[in-house]
C-alpha cells in the first residue's frame, strides 16, 4: 500500500495542500486506482515496436497581435496586480 | 406559431428560418422560455446569457438580407470549457471562478461565422473529468429521462441540455468518452471525431493527446452539419489536421462484431438489456445490408485501453493543470509567507476531490522510480493498441460495441470507489487510446424502475474516416 509519507511527498510536487483527512482518503483512492492500472505490467510491450505516431510541426515564430493588444485583459485577470504587472509574494 | 422544439432538428430549423415559418428571435424565445421554466429542476446550463435575443435580432437582420450560413440563427449549447471571447468560462471548476475568456477558441470563431447563436454554457464534470456531473463544482445536472438518475459525462450539461429541449444542439469534448457517453444516456447522437480534426485552440485542456472537440445532437444529420462547420486544420493548434472530405464510401460496409472484446472486458458489470440492444443493432445493420463479422485479430491489447488511459490521461493532466497556480488567472486564496504557500493553498481550495486525486496520481506515474513501470509500459501499450486497431481495419470498415455498459445509473450510484466510475468508459475509451473516430447512436430504450432510459450502440471508423460513421449512422437511424 502507498504510504502517507508519499502522498505527502507527492502533493508538494504537484503543490496542493492537504488536510490530514484528505490525505488518509487520497491513500485510499490512489492505491484502489494503482490496483488497478497495475494491471499493465501483464502486458509485455516493448517501446521499440511503437512506429512513431507524432512528427514535429515547425512554425516561424512570428508575433500575431499589435503589442499591448492583450495586456489589459490578461493583467486585468490577475487576482493581484499593480500598475500593469501582475503581484505576487516573495519566492523565498 | 408555436415552434415543436421536441422535433425540431438543425436542418428543420435552418429550412422554417429561411422560409419565414418563425424567426431566430422566436425560436430563441422558446428556448429561453423552456429553459426559464424547467432547468431549476435540471441543472443543465452553469450561465444562460443575457445577450440571447440580441444575437438572435442580428441572425433575423441577415436571414432578412439574404445572407447564408450553415447554422445562420441556429441555437446552440456550449460546454464550459470552450472559450468565447468576453463570457465567463471554467470548466466547472471553483479555481477558474471569475475568469473571463480573453479570447474566441477556434470551434466558436466558426460557429459565430457560421451564424450560431450561443445559449449559454453547461455543466460539466470538473475539467471534463468524471462520467455522470457529480464532479462539477457547482452541483450535478439530473437526467431528463429520469431525474434521480445522472446524465452521463462529463459533457452532461450538453447533453440533458438538448434531451430537455433548452437547446437545439451542442458542443462538447471527448477524452475517454465525454461525449458518447452522455449522448447514450441522454438518448442522442455523438460524435468524438478523429483525433486532430477539430482544432483544440481554446479548450481548456485535459489529457492534450487525447482530448477532441464535438457535436452533441438530435440525429447523425445534425452531427454532420455542426462538424462540418468545427472541423480543419488551425495554425493555432499545431496537432491539428485536415481530412480527406471525398472519401470513397465503401458499398457494402463490413461491421466487427466485437462480442469477444466484450466478453474480456465486461464480464462484470455488463447489462443484460444493453448485451440484448447491442445483438438486435448488428441484426439491424445486418438487414441494411451490412455484413456483419467476427474480428480474428487478436484483441489483446484493447482490453488495457481503460487501465492505460488512467496512466497517460493522469499524466497530462498533471502537467496541464499546473497552470492553475492563483497568481495569473481565476481563484486565489492567501496561503501565508510566501508564493510556494500561495500556491499551494489555492490548488488546495480550488481544485475538487477527483481532479486532486487524478493530479497526484499523475505526478505519481511520472515521477523518477516509477515512469517505467507505469508511464513508460502505458505508451507503450497505447502503441499496440493503435496497432490492433489499424489490423482490424484491415479486416472491417467499422467495429461495433455498446457505447456504455449499463444505462443511466442513480446519483451516489459510483461516487465512493473511482474505479467503479472510470469503468463508464470501457467501451468508449478505445478510440481516444487510438485517436480514431466514433460515435454514438441512440438504439432503443430499457426500462428500470417503470422508467424508461435511452441506450446507445457505438461505431468506430478508421482513422480519418468520420465519413463512414455519418452514411452507416444516417442508415441505422434511417434518416
Amino acid at each position: 500500500m502507498i504510504k502517507i509519507e508519499e502522498i505527502e511527498k507527492l502533493a508538494e510536487l504537484a503543490r496542493i495542500s492537504l488536510t490530514e483527512d484528505e490525505k488518509a482518503g487520497l491513500q485510499k483512492d490512489i492505491d484502489g486506482v494503482l490496483l488497478y492500472v497495475g494491471q499493465i505490467k501483464n502486458l509485455k510491450a516493448e517501446m521499440a515496436d511503437v512506429s512513431p505516431v507524432t512528427e514535429n510541426v515547425m512554425r516561424t515564430d512570428e508575433v500575431l497581435n499589435a503589442s499591448g493588444e492583450y495586456t489589459e485583459k490578461l493583467i486585468k485577470a490577475a487576482p493581484k496586480s499593480e500598475n500593469g504587472f501582475v503581484k505576487v509574494k516573495k519566492i523565498l | 406559431m408555436a415552434i415543436d422544439l421536441k422535433s425540431l432538428t438543425i436542418s428543420k430549423a435552418r429550412i422554417s428560418l429561411e422560409r419565414g415559418d418563425f424567426t431566430a428571435v422566436s425560436l430563441a424565445e422558446a428556448y429561453l422560455s423552456e429553459i426559464k421554466k424547467s432547468d431549476s429542476s435540471i441543472h443543465a446550463y452553469l450561465e444562460v446569457f443575457d445577450d440571447v435575443l440580441e444575437q438572435a435580432k442580428l441572425a433575423d437582420q441577415k436571414i432578412k438580407r439574404g445572407e447564408k450560413g450553415a447554422l445562420l440563427g441556429i441555437p446552440l449549447a456550449i460546454k464550459d470549457n470552450i472559450l468565447i471571447e468576453g463570457r465567463r468560462v471554467g470548466a466547472a471548476s471553483k479555481i477558474l471562478e471569475g475568469y473571463v475568456a480573453p479570447y474566441d477558441s477556434t470551434v466558436t470563431r466558426k460557429l459565430k461565422e457560421a451564424g450560431a447563436i450561443f445559449l449559454g454554457r453547461t455543466n460539466m464534470d470538473e475539467f471534463a473529468m468524471g462520467s455522470s456531473t457529480e464532479n462539477s463544482a457547482y452541483g450535478p445536472s439530473k437526467n431528463p429521462f429520469d431525474k434521480e438518475r445522472v446524465p452521463g459525462g462529463s459533457s452532461g450539461g450538453s447533453a440533458a441540455s438538448i434531451a430537455a429541449n433548452f437547446a437545439l444542439a451542442a458542443l462538447g469534448s471527448d477524452t475517454g468518452g465525454s461525449i458518447r457517453q452522455p449522448a447514450a444516456f441522454c438518448g442522442l447522437v455523438g460524435l468524438k471525431p478523429t483525433y486532430g480534426s477539430v482544432s483544440r485552440y481554446g479548450l481548456i485542456a485535459m489529457g492534450s493527446s487525447l482530448d477532441v472537440i464535438g457535436p452533441l445532437t438530435k440525429n447523425i444529420k445534425d452531427a454532420e452539419i455542426l462538424y462540418s462547420v468545427i472541423k480543419g486544420k488551425d495554425k493555432m493548434d499545431s496537432t491539428s489536421i485536415d481530412l480527406d472530405d471525398n472519401l470513397k464510401i465503401p458499398a457494402k460496409m463490413r461491421v466487427g462484431d466485437f462480442s469477444d472484446f466484450i466478453d474480456m472486458v465486461g464480464k462484470n458489470g455488463i447489462d443484460r438489456e444493453v448485451l440484448s440492444n447491442y445483438r438486435q443493432s448488428l441484426d439491424k445493420l445486418s438487414k441494411l445490408g451490412y455484413e456483419i463479422k467476427k474480428i480474428k485479430t487478436d484483441v489483446t491489447a484493447l482490453t488495457y485501453s481503460l487501465p492505460v488511459y488512467y496512466v497517460v490521461m493522469p499524466a497530462e493532466v498533471s502537467a496541464n493543470l499546473s497552470r492553475f497556480d492563483g497568481m495569473r488567472f481565476g481563484f486565489y486564496k492567501d496561503g501565508g509567507s510566501n508564493l510556494l504557500s500561495d500556491y499551494k493553498a489555492t490548488r488546495g481550495a480550488g481544485f475538487g476531490k477527483e481532479t486532486r486525486r487524478r493530479i497526484i496520481l499523475g505526478t505519481y506515474v511520472l515521477s523518477s522510480g516509477y515512469y517505467d513501470a507505469y508511464y513508460g509500459r502505458a505508451v507503450a501499450i497505447q502503441g499496440l493498441i493503435k496497432e490492433t486497431m489499424a489490423k482490424i481495419f484491415e479486416e472491417v470498415d467499422l467495429v461495433a460495441t455498446p457505447t456504455t455498459p449499463t444505462a443511466a445509473f442513480k446519483f451516489g450510484a459510483k461516487v465512493s470507489n473511482p474505479v467503479e466510475m472510470y469503468l463508464a468508459d470501457i467501451f468508449t475509451v478505445t478510440a481516444n487510446m487510438a485517436g480514431i473516430p466514433a460515435v454514438s447512436l441512440p438504439s432503443g430504450f430499457t426500462e428500470i424502475d417503470g422508467k424508461k432510459l435511452p441506450l446507445g450502440f457505438q461505431l468506430m471508423s478508421a482513422h480519418g474516416k468520420d465519413q463512414y460513421l455519418f452514411k452507416a449512422g444516417k442508415d441505422f437511424l434511417g434518416e
